[in-house]
């Protein structure tokens, strides 16, 4: 098989994962409205609270909006990773999908057009993201390098998590179990140092808020963006978005030439 | 040029699975441009058959060849075949006519190539009103052509249908059958795979009769129908005694006694209709009511799967209850 008929394979199944993720509104829904939700209520009901006085967060709400902004552009890549799963899973629940094996394409053209697919529409839900945090008025001061280097992390951590959460959805058994395999992914990020600082926590929830991967995904992001110090931070969330496009990307490939 | 190989060629072909075999060394050989249909009950070993055929399973042992090309090389098969597997293989969120533009971009066809094409076999199909819906609004009878019209977009030379009308009404069930039997009109080979007798004598050339992984009879649906010689007649009596004279009077009849009823093995001819029911008559016998049955597939069917299946020692052919009333006497 030439490497020109995989690439034209994959763009086929590009395009018809990007018209899947339109066509699914549930999904659309999860992906795209749940963040922003979620951006509004940490604003506008915990805001005021957090933002006011507790552990090292002075400045109000506005203030707490700086905070959680980056916070909130990985949770978006969390629940995009979700949006995923669950499209995959459907998808090889699917007849189709044992038809393609059948024909003379490449046969990584169908899980190389779900990462491409999953990457571009959780990008999508994060630029929303975006736009909405800064109609809320989030005023980051980050110069244009450091701007890129925030979007390249987001890029390198949506394509970790999407061979992760795509992994998920072509081993899950039904769409439902998908949906429930990925939720500690969208979990985890609350316990971290995502919405409040982790030196507020117990101990053992420190420690284990710390230690966990999203914690210096965040600290880098919010370092980036709005100051902070990022130190070791940046290549151990290097390193773990490589270890989880790693894994995800073989235990896809295994998934995906199985047979159902 | 050597002679043109059969389409579809195999021997010795066995799988297991965790150490249940489901196909127990298959061998059959389909002409090219003739219909092949497998048939046999849930469980037999059909649809393994078909994904080994097709590619998506490697088999234990024995070979299997396509157009003369071992299975084994699936770079080889897949240009030459299509399949539509057990359940409808389309995609549900697109359309039916960006499925077949999509199996059109697939193959590679070139944009114009591809709408026209798309364009062309909705027509074909009696789809061109259902282009623009999602397949998931489809009926199970437009799901099914939308399935075999993706099937043709890359103009095999051998397509697979694994049980191509289960689940469908009787109406969409003739469509189908209508669309296949045009299918080899232009040289494809077929090879199906169904639990229905009626869809295999409808369509086949060729008929495999498969159980418990095993081919246990092959032919046409004639020659099939000659190992149950003739049919059967079946006699009613109206009262309890009648049929233990009557019973007593025909040896080889086999006794219905909750149904006061005798089917004894005939011919079919009249001469031998006349004989039997002379020798009732005779003896005072009173037949309430006599019907012919003839043999049909359902009955070499249930003869052949039976055997296998309920070692009880009870004659086969008259396993089963008489499916068709061919003549009411």
């Amino acid at each position: 098989m030439s490497a020109s008929i995989a690439v034209r394979n994959s763009g086929t199944m590009l395009h018809r994962s990007l018209r899947h993720g339109v066509r699914f509104p549930m999904m659309l829904i999860t992906g795209l409205v749940t963040p922003v939700i979620l951006l509004l209520m940490f604003v506008y009901i915990f805001g005021g609270a957090l933002g006011s006085g507790a552990d090292g967060m002075p400045g109000g709400r506005s203030a707490y909006l700086d905070y959680i902004a980056p916070s909130m552009f990985l949770t978006t890549v969390c629940y995009g990773g979700g949006t995923t799963a669950v499209t995959v899973s459907v998808d090889m629940t699917q007849g189709i999908v044992n038809r393609f094996r059948t024909m003379p394409i490449s046969q990584s053209a169908l899980m190389a057009g779900h990462i491409l697919g999953g990457v571009l529409r959780t990008l999508a839900a994060v630029g929303l993201i975006m736009a909405a945090a800064v109609g809320l008025g989030f005023r980051p001061h980050a110069s244009a390098a450091q701007w890129a280097a925030a979007a390249g992390l987001l890029l390198v951590v949506t394509v970790g998590l999407t061979c992760l959460t795509i992994a998920f959805g072509a081993a899950a058994k039904s769409p439902g179990g998908a949906n429930t395999a990925v939720l500690p992914l969208q979990i985890l990020p609350l316990i971290s140092s995502a919405f409040v600082a982790t030196r507020t926590m117990p101990t053992p929830v420190r420690l284990f808020a710390e230690y966990q991967p999203f914690t210096p995904i965040i600290n880098t992001l919010r370092g980036l963006l709005v100051g902070g110090p990022i130190g070791q931070d940046a290549w151990i969330a290097a390193a773990w978005c490589a270890g989880a496009a790693l894994i995800g990307f073989t235990w896809s490939r295994r998934s995906f030439s199985r047979r159902r | 040029m050597a002679v043109s190989p059969p389409a579809i060629e195999v021997s010795g072909l066995r799988k297991a699975y965790g150490g249940k075999t489901v196909l127990d060394g298959i061998d059959l050989s389909v002409p090219q441009g003739s219909i092949y249909a497998l048939l046999g009950p849930n469980g037999a070993g059909k649809t393994t058959m078909v994904n080994i055929l097709t590619t998506l399973l490697p088999a234990d042992s024995g070979t299997a060849r396509i157009m003369g090309d071992d299975v084994r090389r699936a770079d080889r098969i897949r240009p030459l075949i299509s399949v539509t597997g057990q359940f409808a293989a389309v995609d549900n969120l697109l359309t039916g006519e960006e499925n077949l533009i999509m199996m059109a971009n697939l193959y590679r066809l070139g944009r114009g190539r591809a709408k026209a094409l798309a364009a062309d076999l909705l027509e074909k199909f009696d789809l061109a009103a259902a282009g623009k819906a999602r397949g998931a609004t489809y009926s199970g009878g437009m799901r099914r052509r939308l399935d075999l019209a993706m099937t043709l977009v890359a103009e095999p030379r051998v397509i697979f249908l694994d049980e191509p009308t289960t689940g469908l009404d009787p109406r969409s069930r003739h469509a189908m059958w209508e669309i296949v039997r045009d299918l080899t009109g232009r040289g494809v080979t077929i090879f199906l795979t169904t639990q229905y007798l009626e869809e295999a004598d409808q369509l086949a050339d060729r008929i495999g009769v498969m159980d418990h992984g095993v081919l246990v009879a092959e032919g046409t649906a004639d020659e099939l129908k000659r190992r149950i010689p003739g049919g059967s007649v079946r006699l009613e009596f109206s009262a309890a005694d009648q049929l233990a004279v009557a019973a007593g009077l025909v040896a080889e009849a086999e006794r219905d006694p909750k149904a006061l009823a005798l089917r004894v093995p005939t011919d079919g001819g009249l001469r031998s209709l006349r004989t039997l029911l002379d020798r009732l008559d005779d003896a005072g016998v009173e037949v309430a009511k006599v019907s012919v049955l003839s043999a049909d597939l359902d009955d070499v069917f249930l003869a052949l799967t039976e055997r296998s299946t309920a070692p009880t020692g009870r004659p086969a052919a008259l396993a089963g209850q008489p499916t068709a009333q061919k003549e009411m006497l």
